[in-house]
């Protein structure tokens, strides 16, 4: 496996995650260097999305997890995305009614730089027009396309240095899943945006990122480039389908 | 002959529970019937006032972390309490003119702030620590939090001090100073509009306004919209949601603190038990207009205010909490989600 030299952006290891009994998380490693676009592929209820709810600190856990070589995993949920890491979570749980426009101004909440978040705003705006037209509209009148992209405009406005995405092809119409791939792709990688991705289209997801890992049952059973995983055959016969 | 006095008795006790349910002015034949009526929808519209501006501590704190706050109308209870004790000690019923409208800004101001770090206060100590809990867990700390509120509500009113010159007794009713006096500001007709309600409208109405414009325009305001909304999403914003929660019952509570105030003017008495009437008016209130809902809560204050005011005219006073909990159980069966409530749904 060919993990980049020097140091991480992100380092999470042992990670261990349990509701009441039941532990679903059993020693998640795993690492995202600067720049780096790294999936997260596995199965329902393998423990993607707890992974990255751990790691925003919205759900206890034992283990280190450490931010630009900076442990939080002390840390409450707001000062996380202080320290610039921000997520995009799954079902986009934006806020169905505060307008488009205060939806973003929830995104940029830890900042108060006025000028600098009209700038944002209008980025975002650039990104995906349709939410320049629908900003006085309530967040739950859109569609989960249209959601999905709000969350991430929203997401961007905290200005991070990481962004998280849960699932951003969930429950949308594949035409917007394409636009949101291509956001990933060629916008936000383009501004060096680091990004550790869960999706279950494992095949779209492998295809645009560097390295990804493969979580089963609560633990990372394969990791490796994105290419690599492609041809793995494990890989091929459990989330590729052939 | 026996049974003819028992008759006369009857007839006596009749007689007297019906005066005391007339209205004094209605008794002396000499208003119309219009005059009567319009000048119950002034006391309506006064008391429905006080009464929104409990509702909406409810229906704030119940938007936020959806707990009936069985404790409100106790909370406003204490306030009333302090303010008495504020006017006592300072001798504020003595004070005329401008130091006395002063006064009563500062007396309106300080019991507000009172009121809203107390009910700070309850969340911090009694619902905190079960934000994970079940709701259910949560409802009966609040009944608690109320039994404890009562009691200090008993203990102050047993304290030996000479403002509380109702009775020595802690639980009798304390007589509270007219510090607006109820002569009549201006009149209408023959409709007298009092200086007491001059005032409820002259506190009520800016506070009002004030927290529309918070709710909707700044920062806190969103924040405790989008916390209502989705509290995990709201923490992945960087919303410190324990903060916005902490400041909603203390805003909830500071509205309380006015409310006692402007009512202890108006009715001209405070007790230990005034926070279960304040408290299940406004309740009911609340739950009219949609429980959760700000202009709802303002829109059943008003009504819930009218129709007792109603009650007391036409029926009778000892009829009038029946038939606002009628109300309640009528709402409850048929529009569960109150006027301006929005369809109840199943949160995600």
């Amino acid at each position: 496996m060919s993990a980049p030299a020097g140091r991480p952006m992100l380092r999470v290891q042992g990670l261990k995650c349990s509701f009441g009994q039941a532990e679903v998380l059993h020693g998640v490693h795993l690492e995202v260097h600067p720049g780096e676009i790294v999936s997260l592929i596995g199965a329902n209820g393998a423990g993607k999305s707890t992974t990255l709810m751990c790691i925003s600190r919205i759900h206890r856990s034992q283990g280190r997890i450490e931010f630009d070589g900076q442990d939080i995993g002390a840390l409450p949920p707001e000062q996380v995305v202080r320290r610039g890491l921000a997520q995009v979570p799954e079902g986009r749980r934006i806020f169905p009614r505060l307008t488009v426009r205060e939806n973003l101004e929830m995104g940029a909440f830890i900042r108060s730089d006025r000028d600098a978040i009209a700038q944002d705003m209008e980025r975002v705006f650039g990104i995906f027009p349709i939410l320049k037209e629908r900003s006085s509209q309530q967040g739950g009148t859109l569609s989960g396309g249209e959601q999905q992209m709000l969350a991430i405009g929203r997401a961007l406005m905290s200005r991070p240095r990481m962004l998280m995405m849960d699932e951003p092809s969930m429950g949308i119409a594949p035409l917007l899943v394409a636009k949101i791939f291509d956001t990933v792709r060629n916008v936000l990688r383009a501004q060096g945006m680091t990004i550790l991705l869960v999706e279950q289209n494992a095949n779209a997801a492998l295809r645009m990122s560097d390295r990804a890992y493969v979580l089963e049952t609560g633990s990372v059973v394969l990791a490796g480039t994105g290419e690599e995983l492609l041809r793995d055959p494990r890989v091929r016969e459990a989330y590729l389908g052939h | 002959m026996l049974r003819a006095v028992a008759a006369a008795e009857q007839l006596a006790i009749l007689a007297l529970a019906r005066a005391d349910g007339v209205p004094s002015f209605a008794a002396d034949g000499t208003l119309s019937t219009w005059e009567v009526l319009s000048q119950q929808l002034v006391t309506g519209l006064s008391n429905g006032m006080i009464i929104a501006l409990i509702a909406i501590g409810y229906t704030m704190v119940y938007g936020i972390v959806e707990l009936i706050n069985f404790a409100h109308g106790d909370l406003c209870m204490l306030g009333a309490f302090f303010a008495l004790t504020a006017v006592g000690a300072l001798g504020m019923d003595a004070w005329g003119g401008a130091g006395g409208t002063l006064g009563l800004v500062a007396l309106l101001a300080a019991t507000a702030v009172f009121c809203g770090s107390l009910n700070w206060t309850v969340n911090r100590l009694a619902y905190r620590p079960l934000r994970k809990a079940s709701k259910l867990s949560l409802l009966v700390a609040a009944i608690g939090a109320s039994f404890v509120l009562v009691n200090l509500g008993l203990f102050w009113g047993g304290m030996p001090m000479e403002v509380f010159s109702g009775g020595n007794s802690a639980a009798a009713p304390k007589a509270f100073p007219a510090l607006v006096e109820p002569k009549p500001a201006f009149t209408v007709g023959d409709v007298i509009v009092s200086r007491p309600d001059v005032l409820v409208l002259c506190v009520t109405l800016p506070l009002m306004a004030g927290l529309t414009w918070l709710v909707r325009f700044t920062k806190l305001g969103k924040a405790m919209r989008a916390v209502a909304q989705n509290p995990t999403a709201a923490a992945l914003m960087g919303i410190d949601v324990e903060r916005v929660i902490g400041a909603s019952f203390f805003i909830g509570g500071s509205l309380g603190g006015f409310a006692a105030v402007v009512y202890s003017i108006y009715n001209q008495t405070v007790g230990f038990q005034m926070g279960y009437r304040m408290g299940m008016d406004a309740f009911i209130a609340a739950v009219l207009g949609g429980i959760g809902n700000l202009p709802g809560a303002v829109l059943g204050g008003l009504l819930i205010g009218l129709v007792r005011a109603m009650s007391d005219g036409y029926i009778e006073a000892r009829w009038t909490n029946s038939v606002v909990f009628g109300i309640l159980i009528l709402i409850l069966v048929f529009r569960p989600s109150g006027l301006l409530g929005a369809k109840l749904r199943e949160k995600v």
